[in-house]
């Protein structure tokens, strides 16, 4: 309880390293929302909006990756960014890049999925209409895009959700560099354990803060569709 | 019929237990140690011969000397093995422990990548040697973490009289091996414990660049914690490790180990 109070007593100070921290996981999971996004919504589209050989077994694998532990990817993006890997000359591990570079791939599933749930929900009528207007490739995809705003905003806070918090990929890319790598989780997990229990509890407050602010936003864009 | 037969071999289960505690307290020990000891496998040939001896059994808690020392202080642990002498002292001036003796030493070292671009190979003074890494922007990996390595590395830093900042100098919070491994990933410099160093050479491409100056003399000490802390404290278990880990039999464990051949650790502990 004890332990509570200070940790709350640190967050109202304003803390520097709390605060730099804090900016820290957002910047880095912010960055890979975006760069994933980017792969992700163009995907989804050629997925949600074509039929191809192949396209039942695509799906399944995407659903697959989605349960990937972040352990795994965080292995495996160290053994390509390692220094005798094949990616190593690049030099980006122990960096934030590092951590966007995996936390970037841990969403992709995510974010292809949900997007692509939502085109393929799409009432039908929506793609005939356009088919019949002889509606080009693109004005239908700009036309479907701004039908789908809400869904695919709710795939997008699902994955800054599922990046902002977790610590796999952060641990084992970053390195929890003080001032540089050191994210709020990874703070948690690597400086609760010698003693720095209040920057470790005050930074919890805050993700559970992020996490509440974020599900509260969820709930207000699926409600607002419909 | 077999509810009741249910009910007594539940209450046989909980029997034995209940006349145990007061004896198999006095057989568990729990000792702080630093994580530079646990990872040279020092320990794992050391504790099941007291084990064998005593019938005793040791709990290793490894953690940085300063949260070790804290372990010490809330009589979470029995007794401390840690390589920091200025503030072992301070832990027994406190009272928080008492009875400390020296056990062993070794010495750290200043690692780097062979192409050493900081030009420190060869020199004899740490701390000189701490500054040219500075000065040439060179990455410096710290343990960060309060540890006996992070204590000796802050004692470097003072000695030359400049504070390391910038994005050079890497605070990691973890422990050698972690910052071992990163520091050859990263081509950087490091402080280190010549004996986790050599556990894990031929996972590394770094080589010992500065070695010998006396600053990097690195003697362990063993603390018991004071019984008056708490009540649950084994002070007659921790004192016989104490004797033990001092003894003639426990000082030869300590000198006849060795790692890739190297010696990790010299016994200076007397009876």
């Amino acid at each position: 309880m004890d332990v509570l109070l200070k940790a709350l007593t640190l967050i109202l100070s304003g803390d520097r390293e709390l605060l730099f921290i804090s900016l820290t996981s957002l910047k880095i999971s912010l960055t890979s929302l975006l760069v994933s996004s980017i792969i992700s919504i163009p995907l989804a589209f050629f997925i949600g909006m074509n039929n191809f050989k192949g396209k039942k077994l695509v799906l399944v694998a995407i659903n697959s990756l989605m349960a990937l532990p972040t352990v795994i990817i965080g292995l495996l993006v160290y053994s390509l960014l390692s220094r005798s890997g094949p990616l190593g000359s690049l030099g980006i591990l122990f960096s934030p890049y590092a951590i966007i570079t995996g936390q970037t791939i841990l969403i992709l599933p995510i974010l292809i999925s949900m997007i692509y749930a939502s085109i393929s929900g799409l009432n039908s009528t929506l793609k005939e209409t356009l088919k019949t207007f002889g509606a080009s490739r693109w004005y239908s995809c700009y036309i479907i895009l701004s039908e789908m705003k809400i869904p695919i905003i709710s795939a997008l806070l699902a994955g800054f959700g599922r990046v902002i918090g977790e610590v796999g990929v952060s641990m084992m890319l970053g390195g929890n560099i003080r001032w540089y790598t050191r994210t709020i989780t990874t703070t948690i997990a690597l400086e609760s354990g010698k003693g720095e229990f209040e920057l470790a509890l005050a930074l919890g407050l805050i993700l559970i803060g992020i996490s509440f602010l974020l599900n509260f936003l969820i709930h207000l864009a699926v409600n607002n569709g419909k | 019929m077999k509810k009741r037969l249910f009910i007594l071999l539940i209450a046989l289960s909980i029997l034995p237990n209940l006349f145990a505690s007061g004896q198999s307290e006095n057989l568990h020990l729990k000792m702080a140690t630093t994580t530079s000891t646990e990872n040279s496998g020092l320990l794992d040939k050391l504790l099941p011969v007291f084990e064998e001896k005593t019938g005793m059994k040791i709990d290793v808690i490894a953690v940085g000397t300063g949260k070790a020392i804290k372990l010490g202080e809330n009589g979470d642990v029995d007794l401390i093995l840690v390589h920091a002498r200025s503030r072992e002292d301070q832990f027994v001036e406190n009272n928080f422990g008492i009875n400390r003796k020296d056990v062993m030493f070794n010495d750290f070292v200043i690692l780097g990548p062979a192409e050493d671009p900081s030009q420190i190979k060869g020199m004899n003074d740490g701390a000189a040697a701490m500054k040219r890494i500075m000065e040439s922007n060179s990455d410096f990996l710290s343990r960060g973490d309060d540890s006996g390595t992070h204590t000796k590395e802050k004692y470097l830093w003072n000695k030359t009289a400049i504070t390391p900042e910038g994005i050079w100098y890497k605070e990691t919070g973890q422990g050698m091996g972690a910052v071992l491994t990163m520091t050859d990933e990263l081509y950087g410099y490091t402080l280190s414990d010549r004996g986790t160093f050599l556990s894990m050479q031929d996972k590394l491409s770094l080589e010992i660049l500065v070695e010998g100056d006396p600053d990097l003399f690195n003697p362990y000490g063993i603390i018991a914690v004071n019984p008056e802390i708490h009540k649950d404290i084994n002070h007659s278990g921790a004192m016989k490790f104490i004797d033990f880990i001092t003894s003639d039999k426990g000082q030869e464990i300590i000198n006849n180990f060795r790692n890739n051949g190297e010696q990790l650790f010299f016994g200076n502990g007397e009876n």
